[in-house]
């Protein structure tokens, strides 16, 4: 196994981690964060499996550091409405997954 | 949530990072060669680093829409109303060891910028890493309390701020008559490159930064 292929299967390791995160954790903050590290999961996927025959490729490199910039403003952009949420209701949860939301058997 | 809802998500999630690591140790050679193609156009493309030549020239729809999705994130924070938060903490005055070392630091990060994007044509960096470093001297120097936060920005950091895409916009439209939207003539390719990179590190700079600053505005 190449040190690429590893790569692209901690990046997918990642991917899994960040969807249950997204998944499971109500808090936004951590939804935000399992967000990115679901993306960098994907990133890794592409540039590990990009040079998995030993040369580097140049194209998933670049659509890479692309995402990465993207994924920046999207981040920012998910940060500033977690804190308008926050200033408007007090809460950093979805309404739906609000304690008091949930039946009582929980 | 309900412990065995959680126990299936967490199942569910383990099954697919499985399966995407099967797909992966399974999947078959190279049905095309992307990293010589690269290095057999690279020549032509005016940038000696095949990742430049992949941003600016070859993909460079990418890096085009990448600039216009980075403006609309900082519209979107923009146009979010402000609101007295409860929430909301007074920035504590800065150290002034923090303040001396940023007006240290935040020239050689303009001075690394320029390097970075200077560079990018011949090594890893270029635009981006320099638009980076650009934008971490802006949060630097508002952590150490040296520049105000983002209340209304005005004429000239509009301006800033859409610059980058404005010139990307128009050296994309000039190639049009030759044949297609953002195809470069081949001896002009060097030149107007490093004009777009010129363009976008500014525009990155003042965009990431923005979108700190424009926040750390509501704490007024």
């Amino acid at each position: 196994m190449s040190a690429a292929l590893l790569y692209a299967l901690a990046g997918a390791a990642l991917f899994a981690i960040g969807l249950a995160g997204l998944l499971l954790q109500p808090h936004l903050l951590r939804k935000i964060l399992a967000f990115n590290i679901l993306g960098s999961g994907v990133f890794l996927i592409l540039v590990g499996l990009g040079q998995r025959d030993g040369t580097i490729d140049p194209v998933p490199q670049a659509m890479v550091l692309t995402g990465i910039v993207v994924a920046i403003a999207a981040t920012a952009l998910a940060l500033a409405l977690a804190r308008q949420l926050l200033d408007l209701t007090g809460q950093m949860r979805l309404p739906e997954d609000r304690p008091d939301a949930e039946p009582a058997d929980d | 949530m309900k412990a065995w809802l959680t126990a299936l998500i967490a199942l569910l999630c383990s099954g697919l990072a499985l399966a995407l690591g099967a797909a992966m140790l399974a999947l078959p050679e190279f049905a095309v060669r992307l990293p010589g193609q690269v290095a057999a156009n690279l020549d032509a493309s005016g940038v000696a680093h095949p990742v430049t030549a992949v941003l600016l020239n070859f993909r460079g729809y990418d890096t085009l829409l990448e600039v216009a999705v980075l403006l609309l994130a900082l519209l979107g924070v923009f146009a979010l109303s402000r609101h007295a938060s409860d929430h909301a903490h007074p920035a504590a005055p800065a150290h002034p060891v923090l303040q001396t070392l940023a007006r240290l630091l935040a020239p050689l990060m303009v001075l690394v910028a320029g390097y970075l994007l200077w560079i990018g044509a011949y090594a890893p960096g270029g635009a981006f890493q320099a638009g980076a470093v650009l934008a971490a001297a802006g949060v630097l120097l508002r952590l150490a309390g040296l520049l105000p936060a983002w209340a209304q920005p005005g004429r000239l950091l509009r301006g800033g701020l859409a610059l980058g895409l404005l010139v990307f916009l128009a050296v994309a439209v000039a190639g049009l008559p030759q044949g297609e939207l953002l195809h470069y003539p081949p001896a002009l390719a060097s030149p107007l490159i490093l004009l777009v990179e010129a363009g976008l590190t500014l525009s990155i700079g003042l965009t990431l930064a923005g979108l700190y600053l424009a926040s750390a505005g509501w704490r007024q």
